[in-house]
C-alpha cells in the first residue's frame, strides 16, 4: 500500500503500540491511588509527562493528557476564555483553523463573546499586520494553527507571538496538530503560551493528545470530577495513553530534522513532476509544510482521482479527513479563492514516515497515467 | 578465593519463639530486596542459620560486600567446596587460611561429618587438615577455647564445606518485621538518624516533611528527598510525603502570639502526620527530639505539643548527645546531606524568644479562635508523594 494521507491519521509505530499493551498489562492501576502499584502508575505517568514538558520547553506541571487535538483545542480555547472573561471577551482566530477551533468559536459566540476571524491571502496566511490591527484592551485569546491541515500553509507564529506579547495581554494558543514531529515545536521555539498536539498525527494512537502551556496561564476546566491532572480534567488517567503518547513524541521529535529533509525533497520532486500535468494546480504554496501538497484537478472531482489512485493502491484523499465526507467545498478551499474550475478537483498528498523514494516515483508514474486517463489521452 | 555460599546467622531472631519463621521469611524477602539488580541467586532458609547460594563469583563478592548493610543478620560466612578427595580438602583449607589476617592469630579446626561413608573419621581428618595447615603456616598457633581463627570443615554426600572467616552484621531486626511507622524528616541532622534507628529495629519508615514555598526552596526539598534516598539504602524503600504549608505557617502567624507561635506549628505538624499516619496506615510516629535540645523539645514543649494525638510518639534520641547523634549521622551518611545550607519550614517564621515552657490551655486558647481542621486536611490532600529509592532507570524508560 502506498499510503499518501498522514495528514489524516497515521499507523501506530510497532513500539508505541507495544508500550499500550505492556503499560496496561504492568502499569494497570489507578495513579491516584496510594498503594504501591498506584505510586508506580503515577511515577510511570510522571515520567511521561515530564518528557513530554522537556520536548515543549515547560514544566511537568503544565501538561495535561486529552482525548486528542479535538479536545486539546476545545479545553484551550474554552478553558482560557471561561477564565479570563472578566478582562475583556474578544478573541481573534483566522478562517482556516481546524473545525474543532471553528466551532469551539462559535460555542463562544453564542455565549456572547466576540470573535473576528481573520481571512487569509492566496498562500492561505495570516497577516501580522491584520492581527496587530485586532488587538484590543479587551482581547483575550489569539489563536492561530501552525500548519495548515489543508493546504500546509505555515503561519508566522513567531511574528504573531511578538506582536501579540508585546502589543496586548491577550494569549497565544497555537493548534501545533500538524506541525509536530515535521518542524521544530516547543514554546521556546514559537513563543506560544499554549499549545496542542495530537499523538495519531505522528505515529501514536488515537484518543492520545495534550495541552501544554507556560508560566502564567491558567484555564477553567469542562470536566469537573476527582481534580486529577492538576484539576484541569478529572477522570481516571490513562497512564497507557499518556506514556504511549510520551513516546511516539519522543520518536518523532527525535526523527524530525531527518524527516523534514526527506519530506522537502519529496515535496520537490512531486512539484515539479505535477505542476508539468496539464490541468493540475498546485494549491499549497511554495512556502507551505514539506509535508502536505494540496493540489486540484480542473473540472473533475477529487473523488474521482481517490477512487482511481486506489485502484493502483495509492492512498490520498480530498481535502482533510474531516471534511472530506461532506459535498460541500471546505472553508479553507473557499478562503484562499481557489477558481470556480479548480474548487471540486481537489486532493492532498501528504507524507509520513511510512514513505520512501520509490514510493513517490510510484505516485508521480502513476499519477501521470492516470491524469492521461480521464482527460481520454 | 572462590566461594561457593555464604552462611547467614541470625541475629536477635533466634530468640523469636514460635514468630521466628515470620522474621526469616522477611528477612529472607529483604536480601531479596536489597539485591534485586543483582543475578538471581538461591536462598535456604533453616531454623537458625541461612544460606546463601549465587550462580557467578560476581554476585558472591558483591553480596558478601552489601551484606554488612541488612539489618537482622548478626554475622555471615563465606562458604568455599571442594570434592571428596583429600588433596583437594588440603588445597582448599590452604587457600581459605590463605586469604585471612594471620599475624598473632590462634587457630582450630572444626570437623562435621554427616557424610558417614567419608574415609576418614572426625577426629583423623581434623588433624590431617590441621597438621597441613599449620605446616604451611608456621607462624600461627593452636588454641582449642575461643581461636581467632576456627576453620570449619562439613563433609556431605556432595562435596566438603569450609569456612574461616566471621564477618559482623548489622545486627537489629529485618525491616518490617515490627510495621510501619512515619518519620517526621526535617533535613535537619537528627531526623534521618531517628529514621535509622528505628529501621534498625525493624520499622518500615514513611517519612513525612512540610514545605513552605516560596519561603523555603526547592533545594531544602530536594535536600529531604536525597535523606529519603539515603534512609532507603538500608533495605527497604521509603515513601516520602511533602506537605505544602505555607498556608497554615501564616495563618498561624496572624493568629497565635509570636512566643507561643512555634509550639502552634508543632501541633499543627503533629496533627497532620497522625492524618497522614492514619492513610498510610502506618502504626507511630516517630521524631528525632533529644530532650532540651532547643525550646521545642523541652518536656513542656513536648507535652503540649503531644497533646494533640493519642498515637504513640517513638523518640529514639530523646537521650542522647548532639555530639553521638552527629557520629550516627557520618556513620550513614546523612551527615553532609543534612548540613546543606538551606532553610527549612521550621526556620522561617522563627519568633525571637519561642516560650520554652508553654502552657498547654493557652496555646489551646489562642488556637481556639481559629479552626485550624479545613486547611490541615487541605494541605494533606494536596501533598505530594515520592518513593525512594527512584525507580531504576530500566524500569520505566523502556516505555518512555
Amino acid at each position: 500500500m502506498y499510503y499518501f494521507d498522514h495528514s489524516a491519521t497515521t499507523k501506530p509505530h510497532k513500539e508505541v503500540l507495544d508500550t499500550f499493551v505492556k503499560v496496561n498489562e504492568d502499569f494497570f492501576a489507578n495513579p491516584a491511588s496510594l498503594h504501591e502499584l498506584g505510586v508506580d502508575a503515577h511515577t510511570l505517568l510522571s515520567r511521561a509527562r515530564k518528557q513530554v514538558a522537556d520536548m515543549l520547553a515547560t514544566e511537568e506541571t503544565k501538561v495535561i493528557f486529552t482525548s486528542g487535538g479535538t479536545e486539546s483545542n476545545h479545553f484551550a480555547i474554552h478553558g482560557l476564555a471561561k477564565k479570563m472573561q472578566g478582562r475583556g471577551k474578544h478573541i481573534i482566530t483566522s478562517s482556516i483553523e481546524h473545525p474543532s477551533v471553528i466551532e469551539s468559536m462559535k460555542q463562544l459566540e453564542l455565549q456572547g463573546f466576540e470573535v473576528d476571524f481573520l481571512p487569509v491571502d492566496e498562500n492561505g496566511l495570516t497577516s501580522v499586520e491584520d492581527v496587530t490591527n485586532r488587538l484590543r484592551k479587551d482581547t483575550i485569546l489569539v489563536s492561530i494553527m501552525h500548519v495548515n491541515n489543508e493546504l500546509g500553509s505555515i503561519q508566522p507564529i513567531e511574528q504573531l507571538a511578538s506582536v501579540i506579547h508585546k502589543t496586548s495581554r491577550a494569549l497565544f494558543h497555537v493548534d501545533a496538530v500538524q506541525s509536530f514531529g515535521k518542524y521544530p515545536v516547543s514554546f521556546q521555539k514559537l513563543d506560544a503560551d499554549v499549545l496542542t498536539l495530537s499523538g495519531h498525527k505522528f505515529n501514536g494512537l488515537k484518543g492520545t493528545g495534550i495541552v501544554a502551556w507556560k508560566n502564567h496561564v491558567s484555564f477553567e476546566p469542562t470536566i469537573v470530577g476527582g481534580g486529577q491532572e492538576f484539576g484541569m480534567r478529572s477522570g481516571t488517567v490513562s497512564v497507557a495513553s499518556a506514556v504511549s503518547f510520551s513516546k511516539a513524541m519522543r520518536l518523532a521529535y527525535e526523527n524530525q530534522p531527518t524527516m523534514l529533509k526527506k519530506y522537502q525533497e519529496w515535496n520537490k520532486r512531486l512539484r515539479e513532476s505535477l505542476c508539468e500535468i496539464e490541468g493540475i494546480k498546485l494549491l499549497s504554496p511554495d512556502s507551505a509544510a514539506a509535508h502536505i501538497l494540496t493540489i486540484s484537478a480542473r473540472r473533475l472531482k477529487g473523488e474521482v482521482l481517490v477512487n482511481a489512485l486506489q485502484a493502483k493502491n495509492i492512498i490520498v484523499t480530498t481535502s482533510s479527513a474531516c471534511s472530506s465526507k461532506q459535498t460541500k467545498i471546505s472553508h479553507v478551499i473557499k478562503a484562499i479563492g481557489v477558481p470556480d474550475d479548480y474548487q471540486k478537483g481537489v486532493i492532498r498528498i501528504s507524507l509520513g514516515t511510512s514513505n520512501d523514494d520509490q514510493q513517490i516515483n510510484y505516485f508521480i508514474e502513476q499519477f501521470t497515467k492516470i491524469m492521461k486517463q480521464v482527460k481520454g489521452e | 578465593m572462590e566461594w561457593k555460599e555464604i552462611l547467614v546467622r541470625y541475629g536477635e531472631l533466634s530468640t523469636k519463639g514460635r514468630n521466628r519463621h515470620a522474621f526469616t521469611g522477611r528477612l529472607r524477602d529483604n536480601i531479596r530486596y536489597a539485591f534485586a539488580d543483582l543475578p538471581k541467586f538461591k536462598i535456604i532458609t533453616e531454623r537458625d542459620r541461612m544460606f546463601i547460594r549465587p550462580n557467578e563469583q560476581e554476585t558472591m563478592d558483591e553480596l558478601i560486600k552489601r551484606l554488612p548493610n541488612i539489618f537482622g543478620i548478626q554475622s555471615f560466612s563465606p562458604v568455599a567446596s571442594c570434592s571428596l578427595e583429600l588433596e583437594d580438602i588440603q588445597q582448599t583449607a590452604i587457600k581459605i587460611v590463605e586469604s585471612l589476617d594471620r599475624t598473632d592469630k590462634t587457630f582450630k579446626v572444626t570437623v562435621k561429618r554427616s557424610y558417614k561413608p567419608f574415609e576418614m573419621e572426625t577426629n583423623e581428618l581434623q588433624q590431617f587438615v590441621a597438621s597441613h595447615v599449620l605446616r604451611k603456616f608456621p607462624d600461627i598457633k593452636v588454641q582449642m577455647k575461643k581461636p581467632d581463627i576456627n576453620l570449619h570443615v562439613e563433609v556431605r554426600k556432595d562435596a566438603v564445606y569450609m569456612m574461616a572467616e566471621v564477618i559482623p552484621g548489622a545486627g537489629g531486626l529485618p525491616i518490617g518485621s515490627n510495621g510501619k511507622s512515619l518519620l517526621m524528616l526535617s533535613g535537619g541532622i537528627d531526623s534521618p538518624v531517628a529514621g535509622y534507628q528505628m529501621l534498625r529495629r525493624g520499622v518500615r519508615l514513611d517519612a513525612i516533611h512540610f514545605y513552605s514555598p516560596p519561603f523555603t526552596s526547592e533545594r531544602s526539598k530536594e535536600k529531604v528527598m536525597d535523606l529519603a534516598e539515603k534512609l532507603s539504602r538500608f533495605g527497604a524503600s521509603v515513601k516520602l510525603h511533602v506537605i505544602p504549608f505555607t498556608a497554615i505557617q501564616q495563618e498561624i502567624q496572624k493568629q497565635i502570639p509570636d512566643n507561643v507561635s512555634m509550639t502552634t506549628t508543632r501541633r499543627m505538624m503533629l496533627k497532620i502526620a497522625d492524618l497522614v499516619r492514619e492513610e498510610t496506615e502506618a502504626m507511630a510516629i516517630i521524631t528525632g527530639e533529644s530532650l532540651g535540645q532547643v525550646a521545642s523539645q523541652t518536656l513542656e514543649s513536648l507535652t503540649a505539643i503531644n497533646a494533640v494525638t493519642n498515637t504513640p510518639v517513638l523518640r529514639p534520641l530523646i537521650s542522647m548527645d548532639k555530639q553521638d547523634i552527629i557520629q550516627i549521622a557520618q556513620d550513614i551518611d546523612t551527615y553532609e546531606v543534612s548540613i546543606r545550607p538551606y532553610e527549612d519550614c521550621c526556620t522561617i517564621f522563627t519568633p525571637a524568644s519561642p516560650k520554652t515552657k508553654p502552657k498547654l490551655d493557652k496555646v489551646e486558647y489562642y488556637e481556639s479562635f481559629k479552626s485550624f481542621d479545613e486547611m490541615i486536611e487541605q494541605a494533606v490532600s494536596e501533598r505530594e508523594i515520592m518513593m525512594f529509592p527512584i525507580k531504576k532507570k530500566d524500569k520505566f524508560s523502556e516505555f518512555l
